[in-house]
């Protein structure tokens, strides 16, 4: 069999990662706008605006950990002992903020107000710790012998913590852009004013993370033709619609919401996000663990990555083929007064 | 305390904790995928009734399955690193294999379980309640197939670098333990339910002893615990040949073989001190072991003494949690047939001991449960891979303040999490079926659908 399987492995796990982050981006951007919401009976609306899809959004984070333990099991091994403590904060946060979905219709008075906070808190630190475990990987892990040798708080860095207010910004972006498409009347226009401002700050985030990124890591900067003084056009070149893709993106947030296209923010939000995902892999590919292992050197066993990918190939299109059946079952303006408890 | 005792002290907390809610829906699914088919033959409205307000416990508690499962798939990585890239070529395609096969049915039907009855027709809904509880099968399956792997390896080698390597796939999945370990926790998980369902059921009927849909279900949970309680019995059985087969250690651990001989002592209760080799203040049949095993009296059964005691796990820890979970099985069984008893004899919500002796067995599926599970995991200490990778070697290389920091952390929200969800689980099971269909207060309304509501959709009078 000639089948590149570890090349083949990077990319379903590329997909399953972008896809993690554009579906629970969403739902985690509208956990973040949770208190911007003007009454109870809004934040009814936005959490069943994503009640029905959340858990399948979810399931594609564990797709990537399993999925990155199967195909990638040096690279597992390694990342997680090195983002030990913002991989513990994602995962207490979205223990939080999933069991809100339904406590928050159990509690009473002050339980109800426990896990509407937790649901906000628990979304945000969400956000946030994938932001830190972004700016770590961008920032590079320190490897001895294929096993992590940094300290605890390698990953705490300004330039971590830049981007995690990034990734907060996007996800409220793509938040607001959902809600848009959900909502009517006042919580609608919300929408739109929230989408407005986070559209303005995920565009300085990302311009603060680009110029922070080309800046601090002369090996990303190289990849992009820049070398200190001079640019190289022909490396720069070929790369250059990933950035126009992301400006594409915030144009079509700007224009949607000048207009109040529905759905127009939502997918320039999605552009935008594609584009960071694209801009990344061709910042590190084919680095795995940066700077330090490739994807050859992290990968499983032949024989183990084939007999995973049977199931992938039946098993992939099945799932996009259900998910995008429940998405479309599901769709059409969120309905405030049904209600199921 | 260093890494690794903080390390095995966070995955058996978060784990324990992860397992009380599958051993619960995976069963609870099933049952809600037999009321909705009831229903819809039937057309009786009591099922509908049961249906709806089981449903609202399988939602709480499948949440809070869901988010402390996906712990568990990066925690692998996080604390255990050099465990989970020995262990990946071989079992990291199972793990693989059960995100791909359940956990987005799992995901992607529950939302359709919970939120789309007004969007697709009964017949879709029903299937989707089907699908839900399939994924929970099937999820079962493929963990339970990569730890028995854990348990007794075969179908793997090892390369010279050390490393492991597949070399039967088949051998991997289906290892000797698998079939019955398999078989025995889904008895379990059924049982669990039952015991649950029906303590409930009796709850109810203490204050209000006609109400219809509690003594139907209370019928049910008695008719699955007379049946597969004793079921169970065989099971746990043809699972205690297998270990004996496979895993004569931890045979040993769980009967207290302390010497290898002939015509073993049945130990009944004891104290097994593992420094002096002996069980202290033990009460034992003499002679009744090979019974018990189902073996010639002349068959030797090998002892602890036959391993270094470098290879013992904790004997006390294995011994009792075994007692505990026969005598919580063998509480059951009586359970189930008294039960029976009573059914046939006009209705067991006529015999108040019945219904509170059901009320307070309603917990024990978790107690046997994970006193189950602590007599497979701690019986094969101190290999987390038996026979190929020792626990302190699997550890991450991580200091203890971070594990520590991190262990505090998940004790303190999940005691959050449990005591809340706990809480409003046994609220609704307080009020009982019957009032599932009453119209929500204003304040609990909750968007989503009209599953409190179905008189909207036209399906039944209110």
């Amino acid at each position: 069999m000639s089948l590149d399987l570890p090349l083949i492995w990077i990319a379903v796990l590329g997909v399953a990662v972008c896809l993690y982050v554009m579906l629970d981006g969403f739902d985690l951007g509208v956990g973040i706008l949770f208190p911007f919401a003007r009454s109870p009976r809004e934040r009814d609306a936005m959490m069943s605006a994503i009640a029905p899809v959340w858990d399948g959004n979810e399931t594609w984070l564990v797709l990537g950990g399993g999925g990155l333990m199967a195909a990638f099991p040096v690279a597992y091994g390694i990342l997680m002992p090195a983002f030990y403590l913002p991989v513990i904060l994602m995962l207490l946060a979205l223990i939080l903020r999933g069991v809100a979905f339904e406590f928050r219709l159990h509690g009473r008075k002050r339980g109800k107000a426990f896990w509407t906070a937790a649901f906000t808190g628990g979304s945000l630190a969400a956000a946030f710790a994938q932001g830190l475990i972004l700016g770590g990987f961008v920032q590079g892990v320190t490897v001895r012998g294929e096993a992590f040798a940094g300290g605890p708080f390698d990953w705490l860095t300004p330039y971590s913590l830049l981007v995690a207010c990034g990734v907060v910004a996007g996800y409220a972006l793509l938040g607001a852009g959902w809600m848009m498409i959900k909502a009517e009347d006042q919580l609608h226009r919300d929408a739109r004013r929230w989408a407005a401002l986070a559209a303005g700050a995920t565009a300085g985030f990302l311009a603060a993370v680009s110029l922070a990124t080309l800046w601090i890591h002369p090996r990303v900067a190289a990849r992009w033709g820049f070398d200190g003084q001079a640019l190289d056009f022909d490396r720069l070149l070929p790369l250059l619609p990933i950035p126009l893709l992301g400006l594409a993106g915030l144009a079509l947030v700007a224009y949607g919401l000048m207009r109040d296209r529905w759905a127009l923010p939502f997918v320039g939000g999605l552009m935008v996000f594609l584009s960071g995902f694209a801009g990344l892999a061709a910042g590190f590919f084919p680095l795995i663990v940066p700077y330090d292992i490739d994807f050859r050197a992290a990968a499983n066993a032949d024989n183990a990555l084939a007999f995973l990918l049977v199931g992938v190939a039946i098993l992939l299109p099945v799932i996009l083929g259900y998910t995008a059946w429940v998405y479309w079952l599901f769709r059409g303006k969120v309905d405030v007064d049904a209600h199921y408890h | 305390m260093d890494a690794l005792i903080l390390a095995r002290l966070q995955f058996a907390f978060t784990i324990a904790f992860h397992i009380i809610f599958p051993a619960f829906t995976i069963g609870l699914a099933s049952y809600l995928a037999v009321l909705e088919g009831l229903w819809l033959t039937t057309r009786r409205e009591a099922f509908q009734r049961l249906y709806l307000f089981w449903l609202k416990v399988f939602a709480l508690s499948f949440g809070m399955g869901v988010v402390s499962g996906v712990v568990m798939s990066y925690e692998l990585g996080a604390n255990w690193s050099v465990f989970s890239r020995a262990a990946a070529p071989v079992i990291g395609p199972l793990l693989g294999f059960e995100v791909l096969t359940a956990f987005f049915l799992e995901a992607s039907f529950l939302g359709i379980m919970l939120f789309g009855w007004k969007k697709v027709g009964p017949g879709l809904h029903f299937t989707a309640t089907v699908l839900v509880a399939i994924g929970t099968f099937i999820s079962a399956f493929w963990i339970l197939s990569a730890n028995s792997w854990m348990q007794h390896p075969t179908g793997h080698a090892v390369l010279p670098d050390g490393s492991l390597i597949a070399v039967d796939w088949w051998k991997v999945v289906f290892s000797p333990t698998f079939p019955s370990r398999l078989a025995h926790m889904l008895l379990g998980a059924y049982l669990t339910t039952a015991l649950v369902v029906g303590g409930a059921s009796a709850w109810r009927l203490m204050t209000a002893p006609t109400q219809p849909e509690s003594r139907i279900a209370l019928r049910m949970a008695i008719g699955m615990l007379a049946v597969v309680a004793p079921l169970q019995l065989v099971a746990g059985h043809i699972s205690g040949e297998v270990v004996r087969h496979h895993q004569p250690l931890k045979l040993a651990a769980i009967e207290a073989y302390w010497e290898t001989r002939a015509d073993q002592p049945l130990s009944l209760f004891g104290l097994p001190d593992r420094k002096a080799g002996k069980t202290q203040f033990e009460v034992a049949i003499p002679g009744a072991g090979a019974l018990a095993q189902g073996v010639s009296r002349e068959t030797v059964l090998q002892g602890l003494d036959a391993w270094p005691r470098s290879d013992w796990p904790v004997v006390w820890l294995v011994y009792w949690g075994f007692r505990i979970m026969v005598g919580l099985g063998l509480a059951m069984i009586g359970l189930g047939l008294w039960g029976a008893f009573l059914v046939w004899r006009g209705g067991p919500e006529r015999s108040r001991l019945y219904l509170w002796a059901a009320t307070l067995m309603a917990p024990a599926g978790f107690v046997a449960v994970i006193a189950g599970w602590v007599v497979a995991e701690a019986g094969r200490q101190p290999w987390v891979i038996y026979g190929v990778l020792r626990t302190r070697d699997a550890v991450s290389p991580v200091g203890a303040g971070q594990v520590s920091a991190s262990l505090l952390a998940f004790l303190i929200v999940y005691a959050i999490v449990f005591s809340a969800g706990a809480l409003y689980i046994l609220r609704l099971l307080h009020r009982g079926p019957e009032e599932a269909e009453q119209a929500p207060k204003p304040e609990d309304r909750a968007p989503g659908s009209a599953l409190a509501a179905p008189s909207e959709a036209g399906e039944t009078p209110p």
